[in-house]
């Protein structure tokens, strides 16, 4: 339910919800598969962790269908850090959403890198005291996930792959469909909220203050210091780093160093002395090389 | 610097909500500006530590060469205002950190980190806080810290219903476990401005 947000004592607010996401701003989001690793994460700076059983990367080489994590793996990595822990939900699969929410994450993924459960509704976020962030190619999707409740969002990149190219994508992609809000009159915002397939009230928002009502994150193919430099140039408010850290021949130290780049993002220096001697970055797929039906920003609309 | 008539307030921008602290310190006519390095630090007349995560603002300061010129701005009376992390940033002595976390201290208390559990348990509530005058400050508790010892040197400013204390200061030091840079209620912020003003008027005095 959604709680009112000027009653005394309340939990689960819009804005107890979208306040976490912005307290992680300029910050790493790092995904972690066991509790070593998510102590590993911590050590290094991440502001938060995502638990899961396999990283994305694993996910696409092993194919099958991909699921919420075991409980006991969540429980083990929410005892193992002090930090926030995410943990991700299948699009669409509500009772998945309510376990990780009765397991105490302090924020629920629904994630286009599971397997969807449905392929016409998305969660009904607003039904949770547990914020939520979601995936998005463009200003409309986002704007689609806000409405549902979502309290932030990432825009999707391609996961698992290592190839920056589609997150550079969507991130330029939602940044220009505000500014061109931004710049439009009041009749032609009608218009665009007809496009957006977005209600008119949450576009005109958008259009009056130049920015999401909620945090904006990038995900997807980050794999370096400098790709998440480059994220956070392009106006992301901090990045999530899938396989790219446990995937490397350096994992403590590529985290490390991805932090560093993220916070001093615009500083040409700091990003030369945080990508030096990491050794292997993972291997990586070209996101051109893959069959559509495996390109995982394609599940969700 | 000090003394002049448009104060110049820094946010430490490491990482957090800095945007917010700016916006709120714009609102109140002072110049704000993000601070991640020494020099930055040392052309402000006063300065917020964000919300954010203290681990990792911790690790930010003693890797960027932040700690000790903090450290050493503070002995020498720089009014700061920290809010959630910030707070435990100032706290002199912490309870549950992670491994090796150091704060730079200031504030003579115990800060207790994630206190009231996950963000399941963050809320928002209304809260008294009679430095501030009568009306109640609506105050966003996000994953926060608790103040579980207030010693010989600091004040508690406020405290929840059952007891437990949210805000402190000392000196030149404000510090409060809940975010008023999200909710528009810019009293905690014109506080550091008002102490700003009064380190400003006696550097003005002894010269």
């Amino acid at each position: 339910m959604m709680t009112d947000t000027t009653s005394t004592g309340s939990t689960g607010s819009t804005r107890v919800k979208r306040g976490l996401a912005e307290m992680l701003k300029g910050g790493v989001i790092m995904d972690v598969v066991t509790a070593e690793q998510a102590r590993i994460a911590e050590d290094a700076g991440a502001v938060a962790v995502m638990a899961l059983e396999r990283v994305p990367a694993d996910i696409r080489a092993q194919g099958g269908v991909a699921r919420m994590s075991d409980p006991d793996l969540i429980d083990d990595i929410i005892a193992s850090v002090s930090i926030p822990v995410m943990a991700k939900a299948r699009i669409g699969h509500f009772v998945e959403a309510q376990v990780l929410q009765e397991l105490g994450v302090d924020y629920v993924d629904e994630s286009e890198v599971l397997s969807p459960a449905d392929y016409v509704n998305h969660i009904d976020k607003w039904n949770f005291t547990v914020p939520f962030v979601c995936g998005a190619t463009h200003l409309g999707e986002a704007l689609r996930r806000i409405t549902e409740g979502a309290a932030m969002i990432r825009s999707k990149g391609e996961a698992g792959t290592g190839d920056v190219s589609e997150a550079t994508k969507h991130i330029r992609t939602i940044t220009a469909e505000i500014n061109r809000l931004s710049s439009m009159t009041k009749d032609e915002l009608y218009v665009a909220a007809k496009e957006l397939q977005s209600p008119y009230e949450l576009v005109a928002e958008v259009a009056a203050t130049g920015k999401l009502p909620v945090v904006l994150f990038t995900a997807g193919g980050v794999a370096t210091p400098a790709d998440a430099a480059m994220m956070m140039q392009l106006g992301a408010d901090g990045v999530f780093v899938g396989s790219g850290i446990f995937k490397s021949g350096n994992p403590a130290e590529r985290a490390a160093a991805i932090v560093k780049a993220t916070a001093f993002h615009d500083d040409p220096a700091v990003i030369a002395e945080a990508s030096r001697g990491l050794g292997e970055a993972m291997v990586g797929i070209n996101v051109a090389d893959l069959p559509a039906p495996h390109r995982l920003s394609e599940r969700g609309w | 610097m000090a003394g002049s008539a448009v104060p110049r307030i820094g946010v430490l921008a490491l990482q957090g909500d800095v945007r917010e602290h700016l916006a709120v310190l714009t609102r109140l006519g002072a110049a704000a500006v993000p601070v991640r390095r020494p020099d930055e630090l040392a052309a402000v007349d006063g300065l917020v530590i964000p919300g954010g995560e203290s681990s990792v603002m911790d690790k930010l300061t003693r890797l960027f060469g932040m700690r000790e010129p903090l450290r050493e701005a503070i002995a020498a009376g720089l009014p700061v205002y920290g809010t959630c992390a910030g707070l435990i940033m100032l706290a002199d002595r912490l309870a549950d950190g992670i491994s090796g976390q150091q704060t730079l201290g200031g504030l003579d208390i115990t800060a207790r980190r994630n206190a009231f559990g996950s963000q399941l348990d963050s809320f928002e509530t209304d809260l008294a806080v009679p430095d501030l005058g009568p009306e109640p400050v609506h105050a966003v508790f996000i994953r926060a810290p608790l103040v579980d010892e207030v010693g010989m040197g600091a004040r508690a400013l406020a405290t929840l219903a059952d007891g437990r204390v949210v805000a402190v200061a000392q000196g030149a030091l404000i510090a409060t476990s809940f975010h008023p840079e999200v909710t528009g209620d810019t009293r905690f912020h014109e506080l550091l401005l008002t102490r700003v003003a009064e380190r400003a008027g006696r550097t003005a005095a002894a010269s």
